[in-house]
């Protein structure tokens, strides 16, 4: 089986999504491209999995799904009440932690 | 032997009392005076069981029992006769223990312990029920039987101590007491200053039991190589001949606690604060002051008499200071009797003089005659105190000035005069009364002893004694009555000086009865128990009969007792000294009557001189208040003076400005630039590097998610490099 083909997909999507997260200003953007970073992870579960014979990749994804759903749903939560809040919804308006 | 082997109870009742009395006393229904009678009474059953043991322990001894035999097995050794001695009761337990000397409390009981217990007791239970009337009404009616047993216990402390350090502390108690009670009625400046004098001057012989109580220590570590205050120890370091202690020691520590005795007992030169204590009360004059605590310097004497017998060189005939002090005090204390108005200051010289033949007699080596001459002059002595308070009681409100206040009290208290007499005949040594038993048994010993100018001095201290006393009961009793019958015509100057008793109480007396009258049986019971030992205690040594001698004789070591053996009665000596007294009696008898010529003191210039020599009390006060206590005061308060002014003001002035200055320099330089900098330079710190900090916080999300995963890049290429 061809693992490495499947890594190097999985570790494309991933820096997609780092640079997503690190470099789009828009908060959904951003939430985006850490569900890109989540898939790419997901993808190496499954790769692993299947690679070593073991259907607790599988499982592990389906996990990482579910509770991503999750994360998702209070993600876009959050920005919909940042944007009510800032009329924006620009990351770099959110700094009212600045020190 | 319950009652010698306990002995250790004797004192310690009326110490529980007295703490009893002093926490519970005045909630009790007759204000403490009933747990002091109580416990007195006790006691005196407990010294009466041990003087009855004790008799039988000596006549076990001589009789064939297995204890005598045993006795007389070790009674050969050192002694020819066949009597065993009896030894002492012993007992004693660890009281402390320091640097490897062990210092012992205990109880050393034998003839001369019992005897001086039941004297003790007797006395204080009479004082007791005699104090029942006597105080009544006054206003620290409890506290005065709080003391009272404080004292009976501290005296008997001081009898059955079997060392000398539990010695000196009963010995320092019963001053503490003497001091307390004599001031009792302190409101009256008088009476505090002659409690302060008293407690002084003994203190001053004191100083001398301290050092000698000390030195007795080293007598014994000098003999045996172990030091100890043991009494019995002592005794037989100081007459075992072999043992390795130098006559220097021994002459010093005699010394030492003869100073002690003078102080204690009376004696000349230290004797001036005995007629003063006479401002107490009378039941302690008769307890304390007549009976007890002033003989306390005669028993020291003969509890550790070989210390004075090989210390002064006694019996060999020459002079020693102990019974030419005993000589000189039997002499002034008499000749000072003849001239004081004041009944009972008469009788504290009496009692001066009578501690002198006491002393005289341990001076000559009579031990047995001193001993019994303490134990019969403690009952007719103790018998004239309270007499003369009975009749200050009853007959002359409250004064004891028997010129202004007194006279013809024969008709009127007949009780009180019959034991008066019974104790002045007494007193005066007429047959065959006690004071002739053992004042004959001191003067034939003394004579015996080849101290024949000791004899002279007590046949002449005899004449006086005799002499004095009929003055006194006859300006008592006799004549016409001079005081006032109503109270209120009393010279209130003059009872300020003589009479003591509390207003309130005097008040309430004499709103009762107006004219003399026999006092209650409170009072007078007391004085018939006096009387009967004063007439019969002499009988105890009866010739031939000798009980006294037998029972109660040394218990000192081998080889010493034997040298005290008393020698026997002289029938030729005993007429002489009953004639001499009786013409002693005659004269002043005579001269009262007016038969003899009168007024010899104001034709005769001499006389005159020394009756005013007599009168200022051989101006020995004036020498110890103006000369050496105002010479000694004066400098010292000046010395006293200079050294504040100039030595301690200084100090405390150059002290104080350093302190200002080294205060400044602190605040200066420790505080303002060390603490202070320190806690702002902290401060400072913390702001400044917050502050830096701070610029990292740039409170974006975006710069913190760059972080970390700048931060994961790097630990994964640290990883990656490290496997």
């Amino acid at each position: 089986m061809l693992l490495n083909e499947f890594l190097i997909l999985a570790a494309f999507l991933f820096c997609t999504g780092v640079y997503g997260v690190l470099a789009r200003k828009h908060a959904v953007l951003v939430l985006m491209s850490v569900e890109l970073m989540l898939a790419g992870v997901n993808l190496n579960l499954v790769a692993f999995g299947a690679f070593h014979n073991n259907p607790i990749g599988q499982v592990f994804a389906l996990f990482v799904l579910t509770i991503a759903a999750a994360e998702v749903g209070i993600g876009l939560a959050i920005v919909l009440l940042i944007y009510r809040n800032l009329h924006s919804a620009d990351l770099d308006d959110v700094d009212t932690l600045k020190g | 032997m319950f009652f010698l082997d306990q002995a250790w109870l004797v004192p310690l009742i009326p110490a529980l009392s007295f703490v009893v009395i002093l926490l519970f006393g005045k909630r009790m229904p007759r204000h403490g005076s009933e747990v002091g009678v109580v416990s007195v009474g006790a006691s005196f059953v407990l010294a009466c069981g041990a003087v009855v043991r004790w008799i039988m322990r000596v006549q076990d001894a001589k009789g064939g029992s297995a204890l005598g035999a045993l006795g007389r097995s070790i009674g050969r050794l050192g002694a020819d006769n066949a009597e065993a001695p009896v030894l002492p009761v012993l007992h004693h337990v660890t009281w402390f223990q320091n640097g490897g000397v062990r210092l012992t409390a205990g109880i050393q009981i034998d003839g001369l312990a019992v005897v001086m217990m039941f004297v003790v007791t007797l006395v204080s239970l009479l004082v007791h029920v005699y104090s029942l009337e006597y105080m009544r009404g006054d206003s620290r009616f409890t506290y005065f039987y709080a003391m009272l047993s404080l004292f009976t216990a501290s005296m008997l402390l001081l009898v059955v101590a079997d060392n000398t350090l539990e010695l000196l502390v009963g010995w320092e108690l019963v001053g503490m007491c003497s001091f307390v009670l004599i001031g009792h009625w302190w409101e009256e400046k008088p009476n505090s200053d002659a409690a302060l004098k008293a407690f002084l001057t003994t203190r001053t012989g004191d100083i001398g039991l301290l050092t000698g109580v000390i030195m007795t220590f080293f007598i014994v570590q000098r003999a045996t190589g172990v030091g100890s205050f043991n009494i019995v120890a002592l005794n037989s370091a100081v007459t075992n001949p072999n043992a390795k202690v130098g006559h220097t020691l021994i002459l010093w520590c005699a010394a030492a606690l003869m100073l002690a005795i003078v102080g204690k007992s009376g004696q000349f030169p230290l004797h001036t604060w005995l007629p003063d204590a006479m401002a107490g009360p009378t039941p302690v004059s008769a307890l304390i002051h007549a009976a007890t605590m002033v003989v306390a310097g005669v028993y020291l004497g003969a509890r550790v008499y070989p210390v004075f017998y090989k210390g002064f060189s006694i019996a060999d005939g020459g002079v020693n200071p102990m019974a030419a002090i005993g000589g000189i005090t039997v002499i002034i204390g008499a000749l000072l009797a003849f001239v004081q108005d004041d009944i009972k200051k008469v009788l504290a010289y009496s009692t001066i003089s009578q501690l002198g033949y006491m002393v005289m007699a341990l001076g000559v080596g009579a031990w047995t005659a001193a001993v019994f001459h303490l134990f019969t002059h403690a009952f007719f002595k103790a018998d004239l105190f309270l007499g003369a308070g009975s009749v200050s009681h009853s007959g002359s409100h409250h004064s004891f000035d028997m010129k202004t206040d007194m006279g013809g009290l024969k008709k009127y208290m007949p009780q009180t005069y019959k034991t008066f007499v019974i104790g002045s005949l007494a007193l005066a040594g007429i047959f065959p009364l006690a004071g002739f038993w053992s004042k004959d048994e001191i003067l034939v010993n003394a004579g015996h002893n080849d101290y024949k100018l000791f004899l002279v001095i007590g046949l002449v201290g005899a004449f006086m004694t005799a002499a004095y006393m009929t003055r006194v009961v006859y300006l008592t009793f006799h004549g016409e009555y001079r005081g006032a019958h109503e109270p209120h015509a009393i010279p209130h100057v003059d009872e300020a000086e003589h009479d003591p008793i509390d207003t309130a109480a005097s008040v309430e007396h004499d709103a009762e009865v107006h004219s003399p009258h026999e006092s209650n049986r409170l009072l007078t019971g007391p004085l018939w128990v006096l009387s009967f030992f004063a007439v019969f205690a002499g009988f105890l040594n009866f010739p031939h009969f000798d009980k006294f001698e037998k029972w109660f004789q040394p218990r000192f070591p081998a080889g010493f007792a034997e040298i005290l053996h008393p020698v026997a009665f002289n029938p030729i000596l005993a007429t002489v000294s009953v004639l001499v007294a009786g013409s002693g009696i005659g004269i002043a008898w005579a001269y009262y009557q007016g038969k003899l010529p009168q007024g010899l003191s104001e034709r005769n210039a001499l006389a005159h001189a020394g009756k005013r020599f007599l009168v200022n009390k051989y101006y020995l006060d004036f020498l110890y208040e103006r000369v050496i206590v105002a010479g000694i005061k004066g400098p010292i308060a000046a010395g006293v003076y200079w050294f504040n002014q100039n030595v301690i003001d200084n100090v405390l002035n150059y002290t104080g400005r350093g302190a200002q200055a080294l205060g400044r320099v602190t605040y200066d330089y420790v505080d303002q630039k060390g603490v202070d900098g320190l806690v702002n330079g902290l401060a400072t710190l913390t702001g400044d590097s917050g502050g830096e900090v701070r610029k990292i916080q740039t409170g974006r999300l975006q710069f913190y998610a760059l972080v970390l995963v700048v931060a994961v890049v790097v630990f994964a290429g640290v990883l990656w490099i490290a496997t």
